[in-house]
């Protein structure tokens, strides 16, 4: 069957069983877009700007694990979505990106809207195409799907002259797998290092098991779950592994790191066996590598990403593989190997240790009837949802806070930018959730400057009846700037307080949603209760919170991880 | 240390970009690059000369895996392998110095491959140390031109690195 690229496009989607795909049009996609126009297979998103769009895709694929698909045109539309790319980038999301391209033969003539879309996105794509023939599209297409999802994920962008979207060719649909002859991830753990890191852990008298989006991404938190129990030892999870074990869980210790609990950090420190899943020694969850490794333990990680080992702290047990993969085996062997004997004795000794640590209680805050404490908000949000929502956050205070109160009790509920920390994801990530799961309790919990770089897309909400409840914590500073001004800068608060705000209000109103602005604590709970009974509609909560509260425990840049500030009597 | 990291990749546009753009973005070293084809002209082999401690070549050998072109990657340095260099250089060869620069580059095997009535443009091939002691050896002042191609580099016995 002859078909012309735009159609190939569609088709490559279609089989892909793609049901969404978030875009902006522009002189470069016209073909796609008219193709998508007269198809019925994918519903197309309009959004307001294509950094959203990317976003959208992202939170989209985070919240069900099927691929996201953004389609931008070329030059600026490809230039706004880099920030998306480089966000879904660094926390391992699989999407695909289709970009327009100037047509082939004004390539490299600084055409009208032509950017070197291959050249700006390279360093921030798991691996790109530009399409130079027809012929090859449906490949590509079938490729960049299979590219992202596998291995470590990541966005792929393919990048499609429009000369190419109207030229025509033979199209058959996609028979067998995919193979590259340049590109097969390692799936099955290596058995003798698996073995290995069993024996280590069945002789470990004090055992932590420190996971990350690794075994979000992995679809492992059963098999984690299962590990936990049989183990005994104590877990925590990082900001993009959180929900992986239920927060209520009494072996889960927090979050680790700059702003984890006290027990979580005290107890990555002073352990013996740490197995690391999907995780990477990230700067702001182990602080300074060399106040680290001072302390004497084994490392076990597992990863898919052999480069992710011995990145930033050496390991003595390294499996490479995948985390679900990986971890069925270990339960195996641990179970098979279970006859040998346990220090049962110990490991009591290392919880009593823990529940020390615990009783310092890190996660109290002075509760207030005066002023909208932000952790406060978070806590009752909680009970409102009865733990059960899916949380999209920004960056900043407020995002540590959503991460440190909500208590997520499943994996892909909690949606946020960890790596690249990029201002701005939150209302797009609730397009995206809500897309993927319709029906399911959305919130996104942000603050008075995140929202404001895209709140444009309160419109797109408006256009597809999306009903995501903005949770805006809002103190009239760049709430986490102005603390680090505060505890490293003399409290010289440069540029970090937000003046000539909007009235949110009339803002979401004229839009066509519904607008609150709470002030008292006391309102708290039933305006939450309120917006929630408002299932089809979105609701802005203007949550006029302390200026002055600051997020602890606290590890300072650059700092060990038991350095911790507990709050402002250690400043 | 010094390590030859040598890598087939897919002879596709822009796969050197990849590579190249590895390097600077997690600032690691390079040396010398050199890539070209192979026999089979659907991949291309690059050598790449690099300085770093055992983990920062590790972590380059990973990193380089990673690239979805790259094919196979293999640090040469780990076991016994051959390493040429290829250099043209353009020297002034005038009066008695004439005489005196073929002996040198005889000296060093070199083969003279152009000739004016001023200069002498030779070609000198071999290991890096090699190429840089026939220059040291020279009076700065006769040199008016080099062009190194930077290092390539081959497995000993019957170690081979293909598909």
């Amino acid at each position: 069957m002859e078909l012309n690229g735009a159609d190939i496009v569609v088709r490559c989607l279609a089989e892909e069983g793609v049901e969404h795909v978030f875009g902006y049009p522009g002189g470069a996609v016209l073909y796609i877009y008219d193709a998508i126009f007269k198809q019925d297979k994918f519903k197309h998103i309009l959004v307001r700007h294509e950094q959203a769009a990317v976003h959208a895709a992202d939170a989209y694929s985070r919240s069900s694990d099927k691929v996201g698909v953004a389609l931008v045109t070329s030059g600026p539309g490809v230039t706004n979505a880099v920030t998306g790319i480089a966000t879904a980038y660094m926390d391992s999301i699989p999407l695909v990106i289709i970009s327009g391209q100037v047509p082939s033969h004004a390539i490299g003539e600084d055409a009208f809207q032509e950017c070197d879309t291959v050249g700006i996105t390279r360093p921030c794509v798991k691996h790109n195409f530009l399409v130079r023939d027809v012929k090859d599209l449906a490949d590509t297409m079938r490729k960049a799907f299979y590219i992202a999802r596998s291995g470590r994920p990541g966005p792929v962008l393919v990048d499609i002259p429009k000369d190419v979207t109207v030229a025509h060719c033979k199209y058959a649909p996609r028979r067998g797998d995919i193979r590259m002859r340049s590109y097969a991830p390692v799936v099955k753990g290596h058995q003798g290092q698996i073995k290995k890191a069993v024996q280590m852990l069945q002789a470990a008298e004090r055992p932590m098991i420190y996971t990350g989006g690794g075994v979000i991404l992995s679809n492992a938190s059963a098999e984690l779950r299962k590990l936990v129990e049989m183990t005994g030892a104590p877990c925590t999870n990082t900001l993009m592994g959180l929900g992986a074990l239920p927060a209520g869980d009494r072996h889960f210790l927090g979050m680790p790191g700059m702003h984890g609990t006290y027990e979580a950090n005290m107890a990555m420190q002073h352990c013996d066996v740490l197995l690391a899943i999907g995780a990477r020694f990230d700067d702001r969850v182990i602080g300074n590598p060399r106040h680290f490794a001072q302390h004497p333990r084994k490392i076990v990680h597992i990863d898919i990403d052999p480069s992710s080992i011995s990145k930033r702290v050496r390991v003595d047990v390294p499996i490479v593989g995948d985390v679900k993969d990986v971890l069925a085996e270990l339960l195996a062997h641990y179970e098979a190997a279970s006859a040998e004997p346990r220090p049962a004795a110990a490991l009591a000794k290392w919880w009593e240790q823990i529940e020390q640590w615990r009783g310092k209680q890190c996660l109290k805050f002075a509760e207030s009837d005066e002023l909208i404490k932000p952790q406060f908000v978070v806590r009752k949000l909680w009970e409102v949802t009865g733990g059960d929502a899916f949380v999209t956050s920004d960056v900043g205070q407020h995002q540590m806070w959503a991460a440190q109160y909500y208590g997520f009790a499943e994996p892909r509920r909690w949606i946020n930018s960890g790596g690249l920390g990029t201002m701005g994801v939150g209302l797009p990530y609730a397009m995206g959730v809500q897309m993927a799961n319709p029906g399911a309790q959305v919130a996104c919990i942000t603050g008075e400057a995140s929202i404001q770089m895209n709140i444009q897309e309160l419109s797109t909400c408006k256009q597809y009846h999306l009903s995501p409840k903005v949770l805006c914590l809002n103190n009239r500073f760049l709430g986490m700037v102005r603390q680090w001004q505060q505890i490293d800068y003399g409290s010289r608060y440069s540029e970090s307080y937000m003046d000539a705000l909007p009235d949110f209000v009339k803002l979401v109103e004229s839009y066509g949603h519904v607008g609150m602005r709470i002030d008292k604590p006391a309102d708290v709970e039933p305006a939450l209760r309120e917006a929630f009974k408002l299932k089809d509609r979105l609701v802005f909560l203007d949550f006029i919170t302390d200026q002055t509260e600051n997020v602890w425990p606290m590890v300072k840049a650059g700092r060990g991880l038991t350095e911790m500030l507990l709050g402002s009597e250690d400043l | 240390m010094k390590h030859v990291i040598s890598v087939l990749m897919e002879n596709e546009p822009g796969a050197l970009s990849r590579v190249v753009g590895l390097f600077s973005a997690r600032g690691f070293n390079i040396e010398t690059l050199t890539v070209a084809p192979t026999e089979d002209a659907t991949l291309s082999r690059l050598t790449v000369v690099t300085v770093g401690s055992d983990e920062v070549i590790e972590q380059i050998t990973k990193h380089l895996n990673r690239l979805i072109d790259v094919v196979k990657v293999v640090d040469l340095t780990e076991g016994a392998h051959i390493e040429r260099e290829l250099m043209l250089i353009k020297v002034r060869a005038v009066g008695k110095e004439r005489e005196e620069m073929k002996r040198m580059a005889d000296i060093f095997r070199g083969r003279i491959i152009d000739v004016t009535d001023k200069t002498y443009t030779i070609e000198l091939t071999g290991v890096q140390e090699k190429i840089q002691a026939f220059i040291d050896a020279l009076d700065r002042s006769a040199i008016l031109e080099t062009v190194r191609t930077g290092v390539s580099g081959i497995g000993r016995g019957e170690r081979v690195l293909k598909l």
